[in-house]
């Protein structure tokens, strides 16, 4: 699975808005701290205001703030208002209809599964108060 | 088999003083309502499961089941166990089941029995837990997450032998 740049652009805003919910920031803010498109990660803030995950207020000391339920949005919540990921459009490739290219699919799709589990079980809250574990290398197995 | 007594682990207050909770050792009494609350939760009664389960792990040192109470009644439980060298894997505790009444879920219940079993795990030292849950059991899934539990190192794998 991967993301497009949408979704990435949302999880940041999203994620930087519900970790400061006191302040509003601005889209420039949030675009200097990541490095990305402010003109991209505006059009992506009004898609997130339409959603009802955040809101805008104008003039000094306005910007974005964090509206939704920490507690009850997830980060595929987030994804699926740009994408979606639970069925995503099929766009037949070559070799999709030999049996190699039937089984590759069908591994392709177990992946998906489990990265569809995984954003859907991981709330915002969740999220910014286990970030911290991310930062640990993941141990191998010995066998 | 060697027997424990049963005591009292911890005395939680959580959100509000209506919601303090004691985290106990299981006993043979506490089965009829893990039986209903397991059923509750997977549609399927298992009471030779629940009763083995007990003798194994709750009437023993082979494990840990808790339960957790608030003014005597009932509100969760939790199964535990150190297992070493399966599938290579050296010591670590295993939760194999944990369910919360649903009138006590968000009030810290399913918190504090993982803790409980967590504090049992440090004090064999151990320091390292871990689960397994269906993919699309997202209510326990999300609850292990909120707890810090994410992937491991292994992954489980079948196939169907019946063809």
């Amino acid at each position: 699975m991967k993301l497009n740049k949408a979704t990435r652009f949302a999880l940041f805003a999203v994620l930087e808005l519900a970790n400061s919910p006191e302040r509003h920031l601005s889209a420039t803010e949030i675009a200097n701290k990541y490095e990305i498109s402010v003109h991209h990660l505006v059009k992506v803030l009004h898609s997130l205001v339409r959603s009802r995950l955040v809101t805008s207020v104008r003039g000094a000391g306005g910007g974005y703030r964090f509206i939704g339920n920490k507690k009850r949005t997830t980060l595929l919540d987030i994804a699926e208002v740009f994408e979606d990921i639970r069925q995503p459009p099929v766009i037949p490739e070559e070799g999709d209809d030999t049996e190699i290219g039937i089984a590759l699919s069908q591994i392709m799709l177990e992946i998906d599964d489990i990265a569809i589990a995984t954003l859907n079980s991981i709330s915002i809250d969740t999220f910014l108060k286990t970030m911290h574990y991310y930062q640990e290398d993941i141990p191998q197995p010995t066998i | 088999m060697s027997k424990k007594e049963p005591h009292i682990i911890h005395q939680t207050e959580t959100i509000s003083p209506e919601h303090k909770f004691i985290i106990r050792d299981a006993i043979a009494a506490d089965l009829p309502e893990i039986i209903k609350l397991d059923s509750q939760n997977t549609g399927i009664k298992k009471e030779d499961y629940w009763s083995d389960a007990f003798e194994r792990y709750g009437n023993s040192y082979d494990g840990f089941f808790h339960v957790a109470e608030n003014d005597s009644c009932f509100c969760g439980y939790i199964l535990g166990e150190v297992r070493a060298w399966e599938f290579g894997s050296p010591p670590c505790g295993w939760i194999f089941a944990l369910g919360v009444h649903n009138d006590a879920r968000e009030m810290g219940v399913g918190s504090g029995l993982f803790e409980s079993v967590c504090e049992h795990f440090r004090e064999a030292g151990i320091d390292k837990v871990r689960t397994m849950l269906a993919r699309n059991d997202n209510l326990n899934m999300s609850f292990f997450r909120s707890q810090g539990m994410r992937s491991g190192p292994f992954i489980q794998l079948e196939k169907n032998v019946t063809n």
